[in-house]
């Protein structure tokens, strides 16, 4: 995979230096350098937690600029199913899929409904014999890269299917090749409007590896505040809304999950609640499930950070639109199938490969001999884990110290303890 | 030849959510140090099932885990009851987990055979009201 694209990024003016971020990474991927924060991005997952928790809103989440769009003849929008939640009394889809029309786009995919087709062939997945269970669900790219850094014995278990945004993307452009033989393919602008940076940096690396039918990727607030206002909530003339309670119920933790039908399964939203559940997995300790859906979000994908409503907020107004919708509008799509199994097109073509993202040294003489010398020097520190040398921890300040990343001066209680003894030194000198 | 590296752990007898950190750590510490996943997965498999018997049975201990380029070597030590019949103790399914561990999924008897299943080699020393000492090593292949 080479180094990861990735769509978190820093606005050096705004950074103050401070630790907020440093102590909320989950794979300890920041430091503090020159007074701001740098981030490492071999170990980054685009899981956004430093956006959510910088003060300064110095972190942001970066996407294609909306105006993109206008460099293709025709313009297909793609919004996930968490965009449904973002807009107040919002009681029929068709409102907003007619906001995206008026807007400017030629015609609408709706994610939710190629997330229907993804439920329906996991179903099939799933009873296919010699899998690896529990299965993972692979819609949340952050989930994958974890495991791809950490966990190279769950790979296997990581769902092999397309997720949805993809499906979208490929079936939307199938039918409108078919629909237009006219256009080019360069004609065609496939616009996901994303929840997340992590989606971003997931559909850029496809991108780049030559796969992948995405085209262009938009931000959901900045869809949010380019159509809000106009959006005249009359009833949609072209666009039917294709979606039913389970593909607007991928939108929040455990909608993924639960379309499958078999109630052994566990849903887990939280980068940390999923950090733990993986662990678990790896132990082997979570005997007879079948299926184990993690969203690096809280709440799940309305929890993503280019969301502007409140992820709970969001998940709540889901559950108003869902009520009045049959269970799936997609049972056609497989009911004209002949064969039951998954065709090839609908598998990933991304294999992930293990990736350790805290190697020491590709020696492991020398490894070794660097871990000792981290001990030697984290046994000195004071282990406030205060953040104050830009490190998250005492220990990590150590290994970056080996490393030759930082040195020692740099702990601040250190020299705190350093002063003190001076002072006194001169005290007893003047007496 | 580097110096083998030793990380020990106190495993908190109290806190039973907390069983299955020091596998975790170990877990960390072998993938910087740049070993093969079915190494690591051995290591922290059985250091998972002792850390879990030790909480279990005996309130806590102590693992000390010597980590060498060709082999890993892990010490449990606990001052629990002991155990008075090993060869009963190591056959799959027998198991003395009160009902209470059994409801949250543990006490299968399935600890100790995993851990021989795991490793190349385990020794269990034990004194009834004394204490039971594991020692385990994984040869890196």
């Amino acid at each position: 995979m080479g180094t990861y694209n990735h769509s978190v990024l820093l606005d050096i003016d705004k950074c103050k230096g401070c630790t907020n971020c440093l102590k909320r990474c989950p794979t300890e991927a920041i430091r503090i350098r020159d007074g701001h924060a740098q981030i490492n991005s071999n170990r980054c997952i685009d899981c956004g937690e430093c956006i959510r928790i910088c003060p300064y809103k110095a972190k942001k989440a970066v996407s294609d600029k909306l105006d993109k769009i206008w460099d293709y003849k025709y313009k297909i929008a793609l919004p996930a199913p968490s965009l449904y939640g973002q807009f107040d009394n919002l009681d029929d889809i068709d409102y907003l899929l007619q906001g995206l029309l008026d807007y400017g786009f030629d015609e609408v995919f709706e994610v939710a409904r190629a997330a229907e087709i993804v439920s329906g062939y996991t179903r099939r997945y799933m009873n296919m014999p010699g899998i690896v269970k529990p299965v993972i669900s692979s819609a949340c790219p952050v989930v994958s890269r974890l495991i791809a850094l950490r966990y190279p014995f769950l790979i296997d278990n990581i769902m092999p299917l397309k997720p949805p945004v993809d499906v979208a993307a490929q079936l939307a452009r199938e039918g409108a090749m078919a629909a237009h033989p006219e256009l080019k393919r360069e004609d065609i602008g496939i616009c996901f409007i994303s929840p997340c940076p992590a989606k971003v940096s997931y559909l850029k690396s496809e991108r780049e590896q030559g796969h992948g039918d995405v085209d262009c990727i938009i931000s959901a607030s900045d869809i949010y505040f380019a159509i809000v206002n106009k959006m005249e909530r009359k009833q949609a003339t072209v666009p039917v809304s294709k979606t039913g309670m389970i593909g607007v119920g991928w939108a929040a933790s455990g909608g993924e999950a639960t379309a499958l039908f078999n109630d052994k399964y566990l849903a887990a939203d939280g980068i940390e609640n999923v950090i733990k559940v993986l662990d678990n997995i790896d132990n082997g300790t979570l005997p007879n499930l079948e299926f184990v859906e993690l969203d690096a979000c809280t709440g799940g994908c309305v929890g993503g950070v280019m969301n502007v409503a409140n992820a709970f907020i969001a998940k709540a107004r889901l559950q108003s639109i869902r009520r009045y919708l049959p269970v799936s509008q997609n049972w056609d799509f497989f009911s004209k199938q002949e064969d039951k199994g998954v065709p090839n097109s609908f598998y990933s073509q991304e294999t992930l490969k293990y990736q350790p993202e805290d190697s020491l040294s590709g020696n492991m003489d020398e490894a070794f001999r660097k871990r000792a010398a981290i001990q030697e020097i984290a046994d000195r520190l004071p282990q406030l884990d205060c953040g104050s040398c830009g490190a998250p921890t005492c220990m990590a300040f150590a290994e970056d110290i080996v490393k030759g990343q930082a040195t020692e001066e740099e702990c601040i209680v250190k020299m705190r303890d350093k002063i003190q003894q001076l002072l006194k030194g001169e005290n007893y000198d003047s007496k | 030849m580097p110096e083998p590296l030793k990380f020990t752990y106190d495993i908190n007898g109290e806190n039973f959510a907390s069983a299955g950190e020091a596998s975790m750590q170990i877990k960390k510490e072998l993938r910087s140090l740049g070993f093969a996943p079915e190494t690591i997965r051995r290591v922290s498999i059985a250091m998972y099932e002792g850390e879990i018997n030790m909480v279990i049975h005996a309130g806590g201990g102590v693992a000390e885990v010597l980590v060498c380029p060709e082999k890993i070597e892990i010490t449990l030590t606990d001052h629990g009851p002991g155990i008075p019949d090993i060869d009963l103790a190591m056959q799959e399914g027998y198991s003395t987990a009160p009902d209470a561990i059994r409801s949250i999924g543990f006490g299968a008897g399935m600890g100790l055979p995993n851990m021989k299943k795991y490793t190349d080699e385990m020794i269990i020393e034990s004194e009834v009201q004394k204490g039971t000492k594991v020692f385990m090593r994984v040869d890196v292949k």
